[in-house]
């Protein structure tokens, strides 16, 4: 993993810190916070959002808004997806790139209601990097970048039951309406709150932004309903078992969208910074891809373990793998050799001191179960 | 607090061993089942195959994490607990009746420079 370490000191906590000592959650350094990794099982956290509904602290996010006249031509200058034409409620995903097509990070570019305002929405571990890179590429635009990270809390409610939940506690029946990859703006004590259909489980679900205060007062009345509180363990066994990438593990500096299958998320028929790279590995000139492999046994592939051919030729290594909880399957991404990566290549993966035979398969290995 | 067995031996790395005759039996403790959690697989050695002291024998593995497990003692695997393949969760319910391996000692006097339950009880502060 690529998880740099921090001297306990440094961390920092999320307004809802107190709220999971008070759970007795089981607390790890994570992206430079100190986060919750479980309250009480990984499987019965991960099965409450497959089954119910769960909710996350995802606090620790950076929120950066961007402003101005020339917003929407610097925004779609740095990221990979085509922003023009995109409504006011909408929310799309996809990549800034390095030159070279390395990827700065993976985020959500909210189009605000009021125009020419931007909301991105970027991994927590990437938060000083992305916004000096945004506001570095920022020179010469009309446009001023503010990241607003510590201003805002985020709590992500999710599964089946989310929308009903949702609307039972906070009583927001604009939820209802919106559409996956649709947000609104409405008011909590007064203070801005954007209701987004989004999340990184494969289930139907929101992301809840507002300021810190709010957020606490709002974890507790979803306490108090009863909605189950998940750690980043089952945020981590739910996100890879529907496909969804984890930056620093299967996206990096070293990892383009390209090599990751993200093109689709990558629109050519604009620039942007790290286009010509891209289009150049999506020619054929990339040495490996991201491919997900299905092992023959309950041996669980781990991130860093070598990927073989059935020969046991080395060529490729696993990027994030588990026992899948929904599937009861091992499965796990993997990046390999390009000449590797067709669906149903034999692939074996090392785990210790044998070798496990498996094949490749899709990278969703689950079925997600979003409104459409 | 967990659960020690007075009359077991115990290693650093939190393996039990009971003696019968020439024969080690291997398990993990309470405290490491503990200290996993929810238990998904055991990855065990086959049988005739032989272990060293100090050296790395199998796994346990948890949805999250994966922890090796260190033979106390060198020797010949003459038995595996099958019945794990498929219920690793019994070294969660009950870490002393689900032994790992039977190991046949080639050098007993190792089980010398192990714990006994008093000294691995201070090992794990309770």
């Amino acid at each position: 993993m690529s998880e740099v370490q921090i001297p306990p000191e440094q961390l920092q906590k999320t307004c809802l810190y107190p709220a999971h000592v008070a759970l007795q959650a089981k607390m790890s350094p994570f992206a430079g916070f100190m986060m919750p990794i479980q309250y009480s099982t990984i499987t019965v956290e991960h099965l409450a959002v497959r089954e119910n509904v769960g909710m996350f602290d995802v606090s620790h996010m950076g929120e950066v808004f961007v402003e101005g006249p020339q917003a929407e031509d610097f925004v779609n200058h740095i990221f990979t997806n085509e922003i023009r034409g995109f409504q006011p409620g909408k929310v799309l995903y996809g990549m800034m790139c390095y030159p070279d097509g390395g990827t700065v990070d993976d985020l959500l570019v909210y189009r605000e209601f009021q125009p020419d305002h931007f909301l991105l929405v970027v991994n927590a571990a990437n938060i000083d990097k992305d916004f000096a890179w945004i506001q570095e590429q920022a020179k010469g635009f009309d446009c001023k970048v503010t990241n607003a990270s510590d201003s805002w809390g985020q709590i992500a409610l999710q599964g089946p039951k989310a929308e009903e939940t949702l609307i039972k506690v906070l009583g927001y029946q604009e939820a209802a309406s919106l559409g996956f990859y649709e947000f609104c703006d409405v008011l909590y004590k007064g203070e801005r709150l954007i209701l987004s259909r989004t999340g990184y489980t494969g289930e139907d679900g929101f992301e809840i932004y507002t300021s810190p205060a709010n957020i606490v007062e709002i974890w507790d009345r979803f306490i108090a309903a009863g909605v189950q509180p998940c750690g980043l363990g089952c945020r981590d066994t739910l996100r890879f078992e529907a496909g969804l990438l984890l930056y620093g593990d299967e996206l990096s500096a070293e990892i383009s969208p390209v090599m990751a299958g993200l093109g689709m998320f990558c629109k050519y028929e604009k620039d942007f910074v790290g286009k010509e790279a891209l289009l150049d590995q999506k020619a054929g000139n990339l040495a490996r891809k991201l491919v997900g492999i299905e092992i023959e046994d309950k041996a669980i592939p781990r991130a860093g373990y070598p990927v073989e051919t059935p020969d046991g030729k080395e060529v490729g290594v696993v990027t994030t793998g588990y026992h899948s909880i929904s599937l009861d399957k091992s499965i796990c991404f993997a990046l390999v050799d390009k000449a590797f990566s067709a669906l149903d290549t034999p692939l074996c993966i090392r785990i210790r001191k044998k070798v496990f035979p498996g094949k490749v398969v899709k990278k969703r290995f689950y079925q997600t179960n979003y409104k459409k | 607090m967990s659960k020690i067995i007075e009359g077991l031996k115990y290693s650093e790395s939190h393996e039990w061993v009971k003696v019968e005759g020439n024969i080690a039996v291997i398990g993990v403790s309470d405290f490491a089942q503990a200290e996993m959690g929810d238990i998904t697989y055991v990855d065990m050695p086959e049988v005739d195959d032989t272990v060293d002291a100090g050296e790395e024998f199998g796994a346990l593995e948890s949805v999250k994490a994966s922890s090796e497990l260190i033979s106390p003692v060198s020797g010949t695997v003459v038995e595996v607990n099958a019945e794990l393949e498929d219920a690793p969760e019994k070294v969660n319910e009950d870490a002393y009746a689900a032994w790992i391996i039977k190991v046949e000692m080639s050098d007993p006097a190792q089980l010398d420079a192990l714990l006994d339950a008093a000294a691995y009880k201070a090992q794990i502060g309770e």
